[in-house]
């Protein structure tokens, strides 16, 4: 059994950062992903830097680990993640959404360093990140394959239909994360398009489903662990999770799926990343 | 210049209609705040179906309310509403012929921020190709309204583009009809004649006023239907032209200036197509800067027309 070992502090710290280099890309008054962002901050610490096989210096290894955002929208969380792994230049994140920008709206595979597929369709990532793992399989390849997707996107069909497939081929090499927010374009899921027993479905799928915090770096260290290990079968981690996590004006607000911050908003917004650092440094 | 939403407009039509007709049901795929189909949700929330982000079942779901004796209008962003649910439009509306309405909002390039997957370059094409499809492609705000009632009133599919960004308005707020296969001329001239549509009308007007000052005399008609197309009319705007450009939000295959160049291939006169050049788009911090960097702006029309001039 594989095993790796987690600094608690450090992945917390990494969460931060990331939180940070979110914020960095959108500055006042630009309109942009925050809160689907900020809620995989967490989860994207956890594996780019404690659990995938990756080398930044090298992100064309075939053996590689591989993160899909299916979605896409939330693609800041991990250019965030890949400028901590200098993959990505830190002074490209002024540019986010500019002409000619490596760093596009939505994952681009052809623009920028480390992205390893075109998503923001919602829906497909799960797809291609069967057949992806299929392929890594075939190849006789050690690579894992994650996708993350989100709770509202759970009402496109093909997500079923992925999850059916995923188990008919045994993808023990896939692992989805799904980030249960609760909200989505248009308000909570609740109000909008309630998906009720989430966990229960994806076992009927024929998954291996772990149910966690997503804020928990601890759990999610834990669920990443079971989830290599276990055999036969995809896993699925079932994340419960804050939109907007880490920014206190913006948690569990709609209004922040894609909006742009004022000023007073991003100096509180500092302020907070800088008391979540100063408590986990101390901790 | 007056300029309005479309998106709003088409949102308080929906209402409008839905006051009137009883029929009437509006679907969304959780964008409601996007393509304004929320203030329909606000009056006659019995009638508005929040579908989740399941454009398919949408397409579909539309066609069996149709079935139903219902007027279904759906809604999402343009390549969403069209593209990821082509062949649910295909079979389940299409080819029924069912009174199905759809509203591909944030269409062309207006999505300006998020990128290539969120912009529809390609609506117009994967619409006009399907037999019994109504194409429409609003150039402003009242004309987004009245085309709403046509769409209603129109028996068969019928698709409309809708820009996300407000536009000056040119037409007028009356009472009189929008007749679906209508083409109108916003501007006389007898040297080209521009077909243009949605956005890039406003842009051939600039243009139109620009070429003038240097003596040369620019028609700009307004291709608000592009299917059915009037040939007819695009015979009698082009006739004893010295050429003809098209101008179009979208990808010169399959859209608008294919529609013209088709119409007019038996009596040919040199033509330049103005639009997207069968490319993806891209993200940017404007709109303005997408439509200069894709070749969309007045300057490009100007050229286009000296180009023909000069033959
Ligand atoms: C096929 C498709 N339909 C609609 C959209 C527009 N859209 C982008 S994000 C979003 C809401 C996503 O909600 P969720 O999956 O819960 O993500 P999160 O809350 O984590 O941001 C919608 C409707 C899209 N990108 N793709």
């Amino acid at each position: 059994m594989e095993t790796t070992i987690l600094n608690r502090k450090e992945a917390m710290l990494t969460a931060n950062a990331i939180r940070s280099d979110i914020l960095a890309m959108l500055p006042p008054g630009k309109v942009g992903h925050l809160g689907g962002s900020s809620s995989i901050a967490d989860i994207m610490s956890c594996l780019y830097f404690h659990h995938m096989n990756i080398n930044p210096k090298n992100m064309k290894d075939p053996d590689r680990d591989r993160i899909l955002l299916s979605k896409g929208h939330s693609v800041l969380a991990q250019y965030a993640a890949l400028t901590e792994l200098g993959v990505i230049d830190r002074n490209e994140l002024k540019t986010l959404k500019t002409y000619g920008s490596v760093l596009q709206g939505h994952p681009d595979m052809e623009r920028t360093p480390g992205i390893e597929a075109v998503t923001g369709s919602l829906g497909q990532g799960l797809s291609v990140g069967l057949g992806l793992a299929l392929g890594l399989k075939l190849e006789k390849s050690k690579g894992r394959v994650y996708v993350i997707c989100g709770d509202g996107e759970l009402s496109e069909g093909q997500v079923w239909e992925a999850a059916m497939a995923g188990s008919v081929f045994k993808a023990d090499n896939l692992t989805a994360i799904i980030d249960l927010n609760g909200i989505q374009a248009t308000g909570t899921t609740e109000e909008t398009f309630p998906i009720p027993n989430i966990a229960e479905k994806w076992e009927a799928f024929g998954w291996n489903v772990i149910q966690l915090d997503g804020h928990d770096v601890v759990a999610i260290h834990k669920a990443l662990e079971e989830a290599r290990n276990f055999k036969g079968k995809p896993s699925v981690l079932v994340a419960r999770t804050i939109k907007g996590k880490g920014f206190s004006f913006a948690e569990n607000k709609a209004a922040f799926h894609n909006g742009s911050l004022t000023d007073e908003q991003y100096k509180i917004a500092l302020e907070d990343l800088e008391k979540i650092k100063n408590e986990v440094e101390k901790s | 210049m007056i300029t309005a939403s479309l998106r709003k407009s088409y949102g308080e039509a929906l209402v409008q209609i839905g006051r009137e007709n009883k029929d009437i049901v509006v679907l969304e795929a959780d964008l409601g705040k996007s393509t304004m189909s929320c203030f329909f949700e606000d009056q006659f929330p019995d009638r508005y179906f929040q579908m989740g982000i399941a454009e398919q079942n949408m397409a579909s779901t539309s066609a069996g309310l149709a079935l139903a004796g219902k007027i279904p209008f759906y809604s999402t962003f343009a390549v969403f509403a069209t593209g990821r649910a082509y062949d649910q439009i295909r079979s389940s509306i299409a080819i029924p012929d069912l009174n199905v309405n759809i509203c591909g909002s944030s269409a062309g390039l207006s999505d300006f921020g998020d990128g290539k997957t969120h912009q529809s370059i390609d609506d117009i094409a994967l619409m006009r190709v399907l037999p019994n499809m109504t194409v429409l492609s609003p150039v402003d705000a009242e004309e987004t309204k009245k085309m709403v009632k046509a769409m209603a009133e129109s028996e068969g599919p019928a698709y409309i583009r809708i820009n996300r960004s407000d536009l000056p308005v040119l037409t007028a707020d009356d009472d009189k009809p929008y007749q679906i296969g209508q083409m109108t001329s916003v501007k006389k001239g007898d040297d080209i004649t521009v077909f243009a549509s949605g956005i890039m009308v406003h842009q051939s007007l600039k243009a139109a006023e620009m070429l003038e000052k240097e003596g040369i005399s620019v028609e700009v008609v307004n291709v608000s239907c592009i299917k059915p197309l009037d040939k007819d009319a695009v015979k009698q705007f082009s006739a004893g032209r010295k050429g003809i450009v098209t101008a179009e939000e979208h990808s010169i295959i399959g859209g608008m200036g294919s529609a013209i160049t088709e119409a007019m291939s038996e009596n040919p006169l040199p033509l330049v197509q103005i639009g997207v050049q069968d490319k993806y788009g891209t993200s940017a911090s404007c709109y303005e800067d997408l439509l200069k960097a894709y070749g969309l702006t007045e300057d490009d029309i100007v050229t286009a027309v000296k180009r023909l001039i000069k033959k």
